[in-house]
């Protein structure tokens, strides 16, 4: 019975979804819509709940069990209280019952948000430029015929957007663009056929309840 | 000279007008087509007039010069009339009216039978090569160098007494990608919790939270070792893609895990990831649908499971037969579609049958 209600939910899942992908009427639709946005909603707002008491917990035992870099912890925590508190008291434009606001200094949770997390998120994705340089420098060192293929593609495909390349050979654009839209296309492509293929056999295994690893006890 | 300019002016209009109840959709909608004006040059387009009663009419839309088809949004229980008039200025040539028309919602989208005979074709095949696997035949699976390098992964962290991260991917539980990542992560944490290796689960969705932590604890239970399980093994990070990368750095430059899987659906932080497992010189097992993420990994990484590899996955781990089975299907469908390409270039290529108007 553990297993057979579970399995039982998705396959009934799995068949409403699949009819509502072919069947256009509103009905259909209306119910498909209720299980994506309505009854998805809700699953997430407790399961938020307990994501939340997991970074909680997770923490608070690195704390006190006094774990390497545990003051971090310290940090994530204090981060996580301020700003729940700001953000429940203060709501989301600062006009709720908490006060957000002394003289000109703003902080309430739009003002954090925009201030901290995208300046914070800005700046490691501003690290991405060095990870691919140091990328590129290791698939250089592989020296397989693989890596140079990789390397090679990328060179040309660079310099024929760039000025520079029309400058070198008036032919290097063409080249750079037919890379792109012949055997980069191709190659996407046969990947994609795969990724169709494959994510179909799992829909189906997952639906007709033969695969079973989600379950936690095997496959079939 | 009066009646020169009046002859020059005149406007011939639209003929043939015809209008139906658009095919395949939920409704609320008409499609009226018509037979452009002779004067379609001089046009400046035209004009949808609909009415209830044939009498009073309403403009309801306007196309430009050279369209002959148009979708009027109605109310399924009202009859309507329609008219079409060519403009040109203030002149308007006005077809007779037709109707009345109604639309209503339909049972079945006519636009998706290509769909639906592809996925009825893809499934037979998919079940039958599963009854065949059911039936005992052996099957025979090509070596997926990444899958069958999980084994090493597991007793390398092992034996330096370093712990295993997975990660899931930034996906939400309805990504397929996400859906594959969850089969195997509890293979892998069933080899964790037989050689007692220490398990690190980050995840970003509250929703795959939830599901990865009770398949991480019922594959304790399941190889007979639940008391290993560590409640804080499977933990939520961020729901920020850059804050995620940045405390998964984190917890590998702490915890120095000898094994990193990157199994999911990534973004731009792929790389971040990988390029920080690397020089932790952890060994790194990736797989990821998301084709512009795939170079990076298989820059920085020692395996990637490119594609379909990565639903194969489970199956490969598991060594389940009905699994296996299910990947002989694909590999066929594989086979007829390679086929179906070939025959349809040579047609496009050869005849002058539109092929592509198939798929349509």
């Amino acid at each position: 019975m553990k297993k057979k209600i579970p399995l039982a939910l998705v396959f009934i899942a799995g068949v409403s979804g699949l009819v509502a992908a072919f069947v256009p009427h509103p009905i259909v639709k209306a119910g498909d819509e209720i299980m994506r946005n309505d009854v998805l909603r809700i699953i997430q707002s407790f399961a938020f709940i307990l994501a939340l008491s997991s970074l909680v917990s997770v923490h608070t035992s690195k704390i006190r069990t006094r774990r390497h870099k545990w003051p971090y912890s310290i940090v994530l925590l204090a981060s996580f209280l301020i700003t729940s508190v700001i953000g429940l008291g203060g709501g989301v434009s600062g006009k709720g019952i908490l006060p957000t606001q002394i003289g000109n200094f703003n902080f309430n949770i739009q003002t954090i948000y925009q201030n901290v997390i995208i300046a914070l998120s800005t700046s490691m994705f501003a690290l991405l430029a060095f990870y691919m340089a140091s990328a590129s420098y290791r698939a250089f060192r592989i020296r397989s015929f693989e890596a140079t293929l990789l390397l090679s593609a990328a060179f040309i495909v660079m310099l024929g957007v760039l000025p520079i390349g029309d400058a070198i050979s008036h032919h290097l654009p063409a080249f750079a663009q037919w890379i792109l839209d012949v055997p980069n296309a191709a190659g996407q492509r046969g990947i994609a056929f795969g990724i169709a293929l494959g994510g179909l056999a799992t829909a189906l295994k997952i639906v007709l309840g033969i695969e079973r690893s989600w379950l936690g006890g095997g496959g079939a | 000279m009066i009646i020169m300019i009046a002859v020059m002016s005149a406007l011939a209009p639209p003929s043939g007008v015809k209008a139906y109840d658009t095919p395949g959709d939920g409704g609320s909608s008409i499609t009226i087509e018509w037979q452009l004006s002779p004067d379609d040059e001089d046009v400046d387009g035209y004009e949808i007039h609909r009415s209830t009663d044939n009498v009073t009419f309403e403009k309801v839309g306007f196309v430009g010069k050279g369209i002959a088809q148009t979708e009027d949004k109605t109310k399924d229980i009202e009859r309507y009339f329609y008219r079409i008039a060519a403009v040109r200025d203030t002149a308007r040539a006005y077809s007779p009216s037709h109707g009345p028309f109604s639309s209503s919602a339909q049972w079945f989208s006519t636009t998706m039978w290509n769909v639906l005979i592809g996925f009825i074709v893809s499934s037979f095949f998919i079940i039958f090569y599963i009854y065949r696997a059911r039936k005992g035949r052996s099957l025979f699976i090509r070596k997926i160098a990444g899958l069958s390098a999980v084994d090493d992964a597991v007793g390398r962290a092992t034996e330096m007494g370093k712990p295993i991260l997975y990660s899931l991917g930034l996906g939400q539980i309805d990504a397929i990608a996400t859906i594959a990542s969850l089969n195997i992560v509890g293979e892998v944490a069933k080899k964790c919790a037989e050689f007692e290796t220490k398990f690190l689960c980050p995840t970003f969705d509250p929703v795959v939270y939830t599901v990865s932590r009770e398949i991480v604890k019922q594959s304790y239970s399941t190889v007979g070792k639940p008391d290993r399980y560590d409640p804080n093994s499977v933990f939520y990070l961020a729901a920020s893609s850059m804050a995620y990368a940045s405390g998964i750095c984190g917890i590998m430059t702490r915890e120095r895990p000898a094994t990193n899987f990157w199994i999911g659906s990534f973004g731009a932080e792929s790389l971040i990831l990988a390029e920080t497992g690397a020089a932790m010189g952890a060994i790194q097992i990736a797989g990821t649908d998301n084709v512009t993420q795939l170079p990076f990994f298989i820059t920085a990484c020692d395996y990637t499971l490119i594609g379909e590899e990565l639903y194969a996955a489970s199956a490969y781990i598991s060594k389940e037969p009905l699994l296996l089975g299910a990947i002989k299907g694909e590999d066929f469908i594989k086979v007829i579609i390679v086929g179906l390409l070939l025959v349809g270039s040579v047609i496009g290529l050869v005849t002058k049958f539109q092929i592509l108007s198939l798929f349509k």
